[in-house]
């Protein structure tokens, strides 16, 4: 039954997609946190796709998705002066986490967006299943 | 004689198989409307069934010409699926995009809309001739 391999590659976006919203969630939850002990500010993710064939033999039809690689953003921290604050370097700078939280925020709602994109893709998938069940009734 | 009951239905049968093949290619392109790169496929429909059911030649069968040649597979399973893969094209993309994916989700959505109401209506072209064909038998 070809179409039951929709779920293995809908499936696969899915869980692709969730992936990146929880690492949209991590960024987002890390946008203004300070440098640590080591000087070292926490650095935005960024999750990569990769096309993964799901099928049996090598059938360009059934193309998933998975994530291949999680990267960080290397460029430099938010800095901001404030000799008061604790965590201040010797010239009073204190370096925050370099997450662009409109960025993230842009992110989230694309990932949503084709989140939801694949669950009705499924939803149909299983319609079109079940009434292929009741063929000739 | 069974065989011409059955000859009506193995049209709308093989019509089902690319439908159903169809709607997963759609599935996998809008699964991998984020991947880098990733080019979107398409099924040429028309083609592919008339391929399918016999009445034209696929390009994609090994003619033999000589002897000692081995030809393609003749039965129809092994000859549909070829066909399929066969008429695969790679869909034109109306917008460029920097990571050079070419999906176009407003298109892909109105196609799986299109292929699932087709789906539907060949589930229904089938249930209506198996109907007919058992009330000519029971006579009633």
């Amino acid at each position: 039954m070809s179409m039951m391999n929709i779920f293995n590659v809908s499936g696969s976006a899915a869980s692709a997609q969730s992936q990146r919203l929880n690492v949209v969630a991590s960024n987002l939850a890390n946008a203004d946190t300070v440098a640590g002990p080591d000087g070292q500010a926490y650095k935005a993710r960024q999750v990569t796709f990769q096309t993964q064939l799901v099928g049996a033999q090598n059938d360009p039809t059934t193309a998933g998705v998975k994530v291949s690689s999680i990267t960080e953003d290397q460029t430099a921290g938010r800095r901001v002066h404030d000799p008061k604050h604790p965590s201040a370097d010797a010239d009073g700078y204190v370096t925050y986490s370099n997450v662009n939280a409109v960025e993230e925020m842009v992110n989230m709602i694309s990932a949503s967006r084709s989140y939801q994109n694949n669950i009705e893709v499924m939803n149909t998938a299983k319609s079109l299943l079940m009434k292929t069940l009741q063929m000739g009734q | 004689m069974l065989n011409r009951l059955t000859d009506s239905l193995d049209f709308q049968a093989q019509a089902l198989n690319l439908r159903s093949e169809r709607q997963r290619l759609i599935a996998s392109n809008i699964a991998n409307a984020d991947t880098p790169g990733y080019v979107a496929r398409e099924l040429n429909f028309a083609q592919a069934l008339k391929e399918a059911t016999g009445t034209a030649s696929s390009a994609a069968v090994l003619k033999t010409s000589q002897a000692g040649h081995i030809g393609g597979g003749a039965d129809g399973t092994v000859a549909s699926n070829r066909s399929a893969e066969a008429n695969l094209l790679y869909a034109a993309p109306s917008q460029t995009n920097l990571d050079r994916n070419t999906v176009d989700m407003d298109r892909e959505r109105a196609s799986f809309a299109d292929n699932t109401v087709k789906y539907e209506a060949t589930l229904r072209f089938i249930s209506q001739n198996v109907r007919t064909t058992l009330s000519a038998i029971t006579g009633q």
